[in-house]
């Protein structure tokens, strides 16, 4: 699924630092979101703590305007949330 | 039917470095073509994260397949992941979102420590390329399959440089090449032996002709061409 651009890495010096949100309006929420994400997954998750829920209120606000951006965008939301990992939806390897 | 395809990368990292870094790894100066990124849903399951985010790229396709996606060029991508600090697994699941009758392409990729050397991590690629596109399937699935090819290198590439900018290397000369190796393993309907050997050798010929430890294999790996 990747898909690449003269990417000899010449341009190191432009590369953003983050990511955008697929919409603007959503980036102050995605940055808050992601800084107590990033902070919890490292600090806590990975050395054992599974509560997360510190960072729910942030994710809601954020899951919000993203949905809001997707259905302007006429992006599948059903199609989105479908679970596949792990599922019968799961591709198979060849046998 | 469609076609399947097979890599593997080894990053020169634990895995507990390379997790800690997972969700940092764009953006990089090889995904210029990942426009952005947002998380939809994230759960803790057990001892495992779900995570399911919603990616946009761009989506370049061949001058005889523009025709078929006029109105845009841009590809929306789900990739659900599990990560497991028990069992030390992170595996990604991503699929596109639209154009599914044109190309769906899955890919799969589990990171896990190498078993023989626990200061790396070995990533293995699955993918699925298959098009519904009457008179024009084969032709589809052949260049997805060879653009597939092309960037798995560059995913791994663009994940080490975050990597090594997080981790600086003792040698300034290791920050790229040298911690990651990709070679071709792979395609629909050999045995993993017939893989192996496969794998074993495009390995060697790489290593031959690069003369050094990088080992990109995948122009010299089996592929689409063969059955298209």
């Amino acid at each position: 699924m990747e898909e690449s651009q003269g990417n000899s890495g010449n341009n190191l010096e432009t590369t953003p630092q983050f990511m955008n949100s697929i919409a603007d309006e959503c980036n102050d929420l995605k940055k808050a979101y992601d800084d107590c994400f990033n902070a919890w997954f490292s600090e806590k998750f990975l050395k054992g703590d599974r509560n997360l829920s510190k960072c729910d209120a942030l994710l809601h606000l954020y899951t919000g305007c993203v949905k809001n951006a997707m259905k302007a965008k006429s992006i599948d939301i059903n199609e989105v949330d479908k679970e596949h990992l792990g599922t019968d939806n799961e591709r198979k390897k060849p046998s | 039917m469609g076609k399947y395809y097979e890599t593997s990368s080894t990053f020169n990292y634990a895995w507990d470095q390379l997790a800690k870094a997972f969700w940092n790894r764009y953006p990089n100066p090889y995904s210029t073509h990942v426009l952005s990124e947002d998380t939809l849903f994230r759960e803790v399951r057990g001892s495992q994260l779900y995570s399911r985010r919603l990616l946009t790229k761009t989506n370049r396709m061949p001058k005889w397949g523009e025709r078929f996606v006029r109105s845009s060029n841009q590809v929306s991508i789900v990739e659900e992941s599990y990560i497991n600090p028990k069992d030390k697994t992170i595996t990604t699941y991503t699929r596109n979102i639209g154009f599914t009758r044109i190309m769906s392409v899955v890919e799969k990729v589990t990171y896990s420590p190498d078993p023989n050397n626990p200061g790396q991590t070995i990533a293995y690629r699955s993918a699925w390329i298959d098009s519904n596109m009457y008179g024009f399937r084969r032709a589809i699935e052949s260049f997805g399959i060879e653009r597939f090819r092309k960037n798995c290198g560059q995913a791994a590439l663009g994940f080490n440089y975050v990597l090594s900018n997080i981790y600086p290397p003792k040698v300034a000369t290791e920050v790229f090449g040298p911690n990651v190796q990709t070679v071709a393993v792979g395609r629909f309907g050999e045995t993993t032996e017939k893989m192996k050997e496969k794998a074993r050798r495009a390995g060697e010929r790489a290593k031959e002709r690069a003369g050094l430890s990088t080992v990109y294999a995948a122009s010299t790996g089996p592929g689409a061409e063969a059955d298209s």
